[in-house]
């Protein structure tokens, strides 16, 4: 019997796990990949303050391919794109704002600060179930190994998005589609030069784009982020659009690819890896009870991912969410109460930090930025607004932004009462 | 392995990724349910492409070079069509650079 086992050392699971060692707790951590991060795969940005007070001066040490100085927000449709850049020197100095990194490296390189604080790592293996008492506790996790019954006072889900122990506790539904988005990428390698030059980078930094109206009228959208010798390309898409669409996934990177814009990005590259995750989409309004007796459930296998549009972040929850839980089985082991109630700091330690107020604010942003005028007419509106602000057209005078706004409108066919409730709408859900 | 970067064909693009294939097959398609399917959403939401419809309205699946990413349970039309795990522990997909 060991005090707790965590399965799942991505970044969820190593954060609890770690935190269960430092505080002195036996910990088994779980991997059923070769290696921590062999199955996981992500756009590209790691937000790695949530760090700070855990592993010091943490920047010094992680695998980082480039840091993110430069981040743009992407309108496009098939023949025009509009952007908002931001770029900013003080994210390219300690302790910096965003990086990108590659699972396989990050995840590893996490999972081995919770093996040297005492968590006992065990790759290669799946749990494969829960192991229950006569009163519907959960003591443990069955694996795949001979033998492999492994019993514990608190078992800590941090499995990922298709969170079988989470399903089989009856937290989460067997399937749904509504909630969920694909995500597909590609990696495509190109000289690190090349990449400085044509996206205006210096050696170590990093751009990272989100894009809309790149889909297909699919509720998504797509994007793109600088490594050090690579580029990662990619669209995420609501399942249930891709599904009723019948069009395939590597068909819309190729689209991505060939727009114009993007296309002399990419010139000359070769494609080194295709691969595809799922994301939790719904947001705070989908999550599930985040304990029962003997379990806690962090990271995406809570549907912790922040996917609001401009954001598209699960990373720093998924840590932030593994240390609470990490640390609140530490005081119910200690006090003796992995119950429910006895687990119930977990939860409170989430309402005060950014994991839960962050979603909690931001609960009604995943069905704004899927919603049908957003990823339908909006892209398109704005872009030709734009475009039509800086064409010249001497000798007419320049028509005003309203009477530009009011034509594409029309074009689009959406009425200006939408188009303002809308804006409304926006500015209240991100306010 | 690499491939150009535009025009890839779909194995070039599935040869860029490592599989250790297990002996066993840790998802299974009930090929008979399916032929009741009116949907067919596996069919073009698998971004691994696994899923072929054949002639006589089943549907031929291969486990080898899955991404274990869940769409294809998720998306699909029929209750009991398919059967969803994950590989043995160590086995199946394994990224570098996701
Ligand atoms: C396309 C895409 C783009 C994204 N972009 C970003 C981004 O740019 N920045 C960002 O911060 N987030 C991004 N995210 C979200 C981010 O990847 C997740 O929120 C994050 O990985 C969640 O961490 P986790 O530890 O909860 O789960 P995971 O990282 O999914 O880890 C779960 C682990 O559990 C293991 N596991 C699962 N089941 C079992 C079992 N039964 N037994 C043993 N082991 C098991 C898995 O192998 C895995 O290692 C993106 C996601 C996708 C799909
Ligand atoms: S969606 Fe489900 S039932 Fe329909 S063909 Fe695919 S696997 Fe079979
Ligand atoms: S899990 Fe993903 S890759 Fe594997 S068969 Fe299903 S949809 Fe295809």
């Amino acid at each position: 019997m060991v005090d707790a086992v965590v399965v799942g050392a991505g970044p969820a699971g190593s954060a609890a796990a770690l935190a269960l060692a430092r505080a002195g707790r036996s910990v088994i951590l779980l991997e059923r990949g070769p290696f921590p991060g062999s199955k996981n795969l992500y756009g590209g940005v790691v937000y790695a303050r949530v760090l700070d007070g855990v592993i010091p001066r943490w920047w010094e040490e992680v695998p980082v391919q480039r840091w993110v100085v430069r981040r743009s927000t992407m309108v496009l449709t098939e023949t025009q794109s509009l952007s908002v850049d931001m770029r900013t020197s003080s994210w390219g100095d300690a302790p910096y704002n965003g990086m990108t990194v590659y699972r396989a490296d990050f995840d590893q390189w996490l999972a081995g600060h919770a093996v040297a604080a005492g968590a006992n790592l065990v790759t290669s293996t799946v749990a494969t179930g829960l192991i229950w008492d006569g009163s519907g506790r959960v003591v443990g996790v069955k694996t795949d190994r001979p033998d492999g019954n492994i019993r514990a006072q608190v078992v800590i889900a941090c499995d990922g998005v298709n969170s079988f122990l989470a399903k089989e506790a009856g937290l989460l539904p067997q399937a749904d589609a509504a909630h969920h988005t694909l995500g597909v990428k590609e990696v495509l390698s190109l000289p690190a030069e090349t990449i400085d030059e044509r996206f205006g980078l210096g050696p170590d930094e990093g751009l990272d784009i989100e894009m809309v109206g790149v889909t297909r009228g699919i509720p998504g959208g797509g994007f793109l982020y600088t490594n050090r010798d690579t580029v990662s390309l990619g669209v995420v898409v609501s399942l249930k659009g891709l599904a009723d669409a019948k069009v395939r996934p590597e068909e819309l990177i190729a689209d991505l690819k060939a727009h114009p814009t993007i296309a002399p990005w990419l010139r000359g590259a070769t494609l080194k890896e295709y691969g595809a995750h799922l994301i939790p989409e719904g947001g705070y309004d989908t999550m599930p009870p985040l304990t029962a007796d003997g379990l806690m459930v962090a990271g995406d296998a809570a549907g912790m991912t922040l996917a609001a549009g401009i954001w598209l972040e699960g990373v720093n929850f998924a840590i932030g969410a593994g240390l609470a839980a990490g640390k609140a089985a530490t005081d119910a082991i200690a006090a003796g109460d992995t119950t429910t109630a006895g687990l119930a700091g977990y939860r409170r330690a989430l309402e005060s930090n950014f994991v839960l107020k962050d979603h909690q604010r931001l609960r009604r942003a995943p069905g704004l930025v899927l919603s049908q005028r957003m990823q339908g007419p909006y892209p398109k509106l704005m872009c030709d607004v734009a475009e039509r602000m800086f064409t010249v057209t001497n000798p007419e005078p320049k028509p005003g932004l309203v009477l530009l706004l009011r034509r594409a409108a029309k074009e689009q066919g959406v009425r200006w009462r939408d188009l303002v409730r809308d804006g409304i709408e926006t500015i209240r859900v991100f306010r | 392995m690499t491939a150009r970067w535009q025009s890839v064909s779909f194995d070039e693009r599935m040869s860029t990724v490592e599989f250790r294939v297990g002996e066993r097959a840790h998802i299974v398609v009930d090929s008979d349910v399916c032929e009741s399917c009116t949907t067919r959403a596996c069919v073009t939401a698998c971004p691994a492409n696994l899923f072929a419809p054949t002639s006589s309205g089943g549907i031929l699946f291969n486990y080898e070079e899955c991404f274990e990413c869940g769409t294809c349970y998720m998306v699909c039309n029929e209750e009991g069509a398919i059967t969803w795990t994950y590989p043995d522990g160590g086995q199946g997909v394994v990224f570098r650079h996701g």
